[in-house]
């Protein structure tokens, strides 16, 4: 069921008036109205799929198939925490829970004062430090419990 | 068409240019195994399964996309082969649920046969298997997400066949899924509930749930039918075991072609409603009680012949019934014409497409729709006028959004906005009772820009000077006024109608049942041939009729002025035909309609009534008239399956049995004759009808004596030119079109090839007449009625089908926004809807499908019945009532409101 949502729609019309005569354009489209809004909004993807005529259960799949795009308001600070190989091996699924407990959320959702988003990642290219995360987009690695928690409070505060 | 040779596992094929080598192999008889590919569907080479050598290609090529070639050497069993094919099913089965126990789909399932086939176990890769909970949010089918092997034939289905893109392909890799837009139940997405997926899915992945659990494939019998719920006559397979219909699938009918909607594949469970009446009923004091059919029969016969002995045979009416089968409806008319001798017999056609056969036969000389429903694709510009063809024809539907996907364009003639007229390139959004104005003004266009096809005109038709002078007065500014769509659009439908190479038009309800119902459908035949769009491929005009035998029942001379084939009973010839083959004298003063009947039975005119499958307490205008005229008679005797409300009515009631539990035939809109078979008993002591129709005559009197229904056509055939070369041993399969005059005549695909049935098309010129009623201080509102996808003409059937009345249970009235403003009402409330003949209660629907000064409601449900308030004023020539015009209030209901 859609949420009642208000949004001001002028930016998405703005960006369908450039594009939706053009062939193909619809990626382009997602991506400027991802950067206007931060996310799809819903009432933004039914705006595109009538003005391009493209079905909605079709820029559903696109939209989902490709990780760069998001369909709910994400936090302001986004914890990626890794699973790759060698952080899996250290301990990155103990990180991910404990994240998950300090905040209230499990991966890919967002804190409902809009303050952290939670992401697993496959591999962040750190294995060096692992087990490792990413907030926004400082890495940090050879992670403990402890350290954990020092980092989000340290995000919280800002 | 060029041919091309090749070679596949060293046998010579000759295939055509353009096909794909799978399609050849096929043609061959050679067997490729494939999941992602479907004859219906487009092909996208995604499985692999289909895989074969090519001489000369390196790697193994997609036998369904690999288009053939001259020369071609294909292999498609090698060991290189059969090892590909191996990888791809291990691949699938490893993350397949191994659950072939309990699968409804076990015995018909194309992974578990070529597992079998391939020898191919689930456990050669040990992968993940995914664990997502079975969707089951909707009342008609379920999708296993973990038994779905992401092939697509179902979103091609949905998007490229049906045209409602409810679903797609989401996420990606290991995680992908069909699924709906936001992974929202169906029912809040553009799904129809049609099932066609279903169909085409390859393994257990969508299950109808009304067959759960009932039997597999190799425990049930196919039974070949047609569908009871409409005039497109989709074939289907019923499925029966231990004497049940326990499921139904698509057939391959020339309607159909594999295709259904929601009411015929998940509407048939009505058949077993513990409301089946199966034992005859006669009442005593105020009450039903059981009895047996001798006595009944005996009962039935005295009491007609007594009332005719004693107040003369128009004392008795007859509704015949467009339900039941051709051969039912003429012994029907048979029995009201040569056993009691009164031509005081007529059915629901009178109240849908009375007008058509009118109005039609006038300017064609013949009163059916022209062309044929599959040649609807091919047009190249489809005008629809009245017709919400989507909900009320949805397989028609179809034809029409493919029509559009290969490029036609449609003009969308609806006061509503229906899902139809979203996807129209013009959409004239009319007022109701004001089309003849519109055509005119169309009409007007196209005579003033010389778009007008002369030839056609001189060589085909007369009466042109007379509607040339009269269109004078109709320019799009003065249809304006009178239709509320703006000139221009109107301009821009005639242009692209006028300039189309093939045009159509289909029209339906919303033309028909009006006072000027008959002018309506003459106005859409001059539109037709003023372009000279008709008597070709994919033209012509196209009345779709509503109800399954419709077409037949009218045919077959249930009708109070014709014997069957449209042989007039004030023709002596024709009577005279009649009287030697039923060997009585026959009355020669046309009969009452069903409308007129009503009235003559309050008035005490018509003392004695025989109503078979009909239900007019529900589908009539004006009910509380009814209930009065029908309460008033000395006796009533209904024939029906069901007790409907009529039958509450009745003196005597008999149990009938369904389509399903006899052999008859139906004709179809397209004038398609087709059979169906008995596949399974009726309930309890119920008889079809023509065996009760043939018990009754004898009772009173009359030698009726039939082995079978195929004596009955045979009978029929004799007696109607057009069904002249048509019986059983003919039908099987495709059916056949009418005219059929003899056993080697192939049917008719479309009417008036090179000449009009009457010889020359005839223009007659009609001016716009308002309405009988007309919104006014009073009664400021239109209100209109008509049907919805989810059920069938009264409700009878479709509202004793579990998962329609699960999904629709009850009525409601569509209020624009703005009027509902004005009035104080919010979505969903209770309201007050009335007019001149009376209320009901329902629910507000506030909904822009409207325009603002009209309201409309559905007519299938009895205890918000539409039909209370509608105006039985009648169209002068076709006695239609006019059932889509009426002005009517809106109130808040009570104060106990909302849901
Ligand atoms: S039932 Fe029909 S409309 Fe619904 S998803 Fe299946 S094919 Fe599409
Ligand atoms: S549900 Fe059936 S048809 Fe649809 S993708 Fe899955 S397996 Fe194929
Ligand atoms: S379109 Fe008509 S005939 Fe075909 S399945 Fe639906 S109701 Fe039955
Ligand atoms: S596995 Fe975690 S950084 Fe590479
Ligand atoms: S059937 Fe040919 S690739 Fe699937």
């Amino acid at each position: 069921m859609s949420q009642p949502q208000t949004i001001n729609l002028d930016a998405v019309r703005e960006i369908l008036s450039r594009h939706k005569d053009t062939k193909g354009a619809l990626i382009t489209v997602l991506q400027e109205i991802q950067e206007a809004y931060g996310y799809l909004p819903r009432p933004a993807l039914s705006e595109v799929s009538a003005a391009m005529g493209v079905p909605l259960s079709k820029i559903f799949g696109v939209v989902t198939f490709y990780a760069q795009f998001h369909l709910k308001p994400r936090g302001k600070h986004v914890i990626r925490v890794c699973l790759g190989t060698a952080c899996h091996v250290r301990g990155g699924e103990r990180m991910l829970e404990k994240v998950g407990e300090i905040l209230g959320i499990g991966p890919g959702e967002t804190t409902d004062d809009q303050k952290f988003t939670l992401e697993r990642v496959a591999c962040l290219g750190a294995c060096g430090l692992a087990p490792a995360l990413m907030i926004g987009d400082q890495t940090y690695g050879r992670l403990t419990g402890k350290r954990v928690e020092e980092l989000i409070k340290q995000y919280r505060e800002n | 068409m060029t041919t091309v040779n090749l070679w596949i596992d060293g046998k010579n094929v000759t295939a055509r240019q353009g096909m794909t080598v799978m399609e050849a192999a096929e043609e061959a008889g050679i067997r490729i195994p494939h999941l992602c590919y479907h004859p219906l569907l487009e092909k996208t080479g995604a499985c692999r399964l289909c895989v074969v050598e090519i001489e000369g290609a390196r790697a193994l090529q997609s036998s369904c996309t690999v288009p053939v070639a001259e020369g071609m050497r294909v292999h498609t069993m090698t060991q290189r082969v059969i090892n590909a094919r191996k990888t791809v099913l291990e691949l699938l089965l490893a993350n397949h649920p191994t659950e072939c126990l309990t699968c409804e789909k076990a015995g018909d399932c194309a992974l578990q046969d070529y597992a079998y086939e391939y020898n191919v176990r689930s456990d050669v890769y040990p992968g993940k298997k995914k664990e997502y909970p079975l969707e089951d949010n909707n009342p008609f089918f379920t999708r296993d997400h973990n038994k779905c092997i992401v092939c697509g034939r179902c979103i091609r289905m949905c998007a490229d066949i049906q045209g409602q893109y409810a679903i797609d392909y989401a996420y990606r890799g290991f995680s992908t899924r069909v699924l709906t837009a936001y992974d929202e139940s169906l029912v809040d997405s553009p799904c129809v509930f049609c099932g066609n997926c279903i169909s085409v899915c390859p393994v257990g992945a969508l299950t109808p749930k009304w067959e759960r659990g009932k039997g597999r494939k190799w425990q049930y019998e196919k039974v070949r039918s047609v569908c009871p719920y409409c005039g497109v006559g989709c074939q289907i397979y019923l499925h029966v075991k231990d004497s049940k219909v326990i499921g139904v699938s698509a057939a391959d009918g020339p309607a159909n072609r594999g295709l259904l909607c929601v009411k015929g594949r998940f509407g048939q469970d009505f058949l077993e409603h513990p409301d089946r009446l199966t034992k005859p009923l006669i009442r005593v004091d105020g009450r039903f009680v059981e009895a047996e059919w001798e006595e009944a029969l005996s009962l039935v016969a005295e009491k007609l012949s007594a009332i005719r002995d004693k107040y003369g045979p128009d004392a008795l009416g007859f509704l015949s019934s467009a339900k039941v089968t051709n051969e039912e409806n003429y012994l029907m008319q048979k029995l009201a014409r040569a056993v009691f001798g009164t031509n005081n017999v007529d059915h629901c056609a009178r109240l849908c497409h009375a007008s058509s056969v009118a109005g039609l036969a006038a300017s064609f000389g013949s009163g059916a729709m022209t062309n044929s429903i599959e040649e609807i694709e091919n047009a190249d510009v489809i005008f629809v006028i009245g017709s919400n063809t989507k909900e009320a024809h949805p397989v028609i539907g179809t034809y029409i959004t493919r029509a559009i996907s290969k490029g036609a364009r449609l003009i969308v003639a609806d006061p509503r906005k229906t899902d139809l007229a979203a996807c129209a390139d013009v959409h004239l959004q009319h007022l109701p009772g004001s089309d003849v104005a519109l055509l005119n003004a169309m009409m007007h266009v196209i005579l003033r820009d010389r778009l007008h096809n002369e030839d056609f005109i001189r060589n085909r038709t007369e009466g042109f000077t007379e509607l040339k002078e009269m269109l004078e007065e109709y320019s799009p500014e003065v249809a304006e006024g009178i239709t509320g769509v703006p000139a221009d659009k109107m301009e821009i439908a005639a242009r692209i109608f006028a300039t189309a190479k093939k045009g159509t038009i289909l029209y339906s309800m919303g033309i028909t049942q009006h006072t000027t119902g008959t002018d309506n459908v003459m106005s859409i035949a001059n539109l037709a041939m003023l372009t000279g769009h008709i008597g070709r491929e994919s033209t012509g005009v196209n009345p779709l009729r509503g109800q399954n035998n419709v077409q037949g029942a009218c045919d077959m001379g249930a009708l109070p002025n014709v014997f069957p084939g449209y042989q007039r009973v004030d023709d002596p010839t024709a009577r005279g035909k009649f009287e030697k083959a039923w060997g009585r004298a026959l009355p020669d003063k046309v009969g009452l309609t069903v409308v007129e009947m009503m009235n003559a039975a309050r008035a005490g005119q018509i003392r004695g009534m025989f109503i078979m499958g009909e239900n007019p307490m529900v589908s009539d205008p004006d009910i509380s008239h009814v209930k009065e005229s029908l309460e008033q008679l000395e006796f009533l005797v209904v024939l029906d399956i069901f007790p409907t409300e009529t039958a509450q009515l009745a003196h005597v009631v008999l149990p009938a049995a369904a389509y399903a539990e006899k052999e008859g035939t139906f004709t179809n809109t397209e004038r398609r004759v087709q059979r169906i078979y008995r596949a399974v008993p009726p309930p309890g002591q119920a008889r079809p009808d023509w065996l009760v129709l043939c018990q009754i005559a004898k009772a009173a009197g009359y030698e009726m004596d039939y082995d079978s229904p195929a004596d009955i056509l045979a009978e029929v055939a004799t007696l109607t030119p057009s069904y002249g070369g048509i019986s059983y041993e003919r039908l099987d399969g495709e059916g056949l079109q009418w005219p059929c005059p003899d056993p080697g005549h192939p049917g008719t695909r479309y009417l008036h090839k090179d000449k009009f049935t009457r010889g020359l098309g005839r223009f007659y010129p009609v001016a716009f007449k308002e309405p009988a009623e007309w919104p006014d201080k009073d009664y400021p509102l239109i209100l209109s009625t008509g049907r919805v996808l989810y059920h069938y003409h009264t409700g009878s059937m479709s509202r004793r089908a579990r998962a329609l009345d699960e999904l629709v249970p009850g009525g409601y009235v569509e209020i624009h926004p703005k009027t509902a403003e004005a009035l104080g009402i919010a979505d969903g409330q209770m309201v007050r809807v009335e007019t001149r003949r009376g209320w009901v209660d329902t629910k507000a629907r506030v909904t822009d499908t409207v325009s603002q000064r009209v309201i409309f409601m559905p007519f299938h449900f009895a205890e918000a019945a539409a039909n209370v308030l509608t105006n039985p004023a009648l169209d002068p020539v076709a006695k239609i009532p006019e059932l889509k015009v009426c002005a009517a209030r809106v109130t808040l209901a009570g104060k106990g409101d909302a849901q």
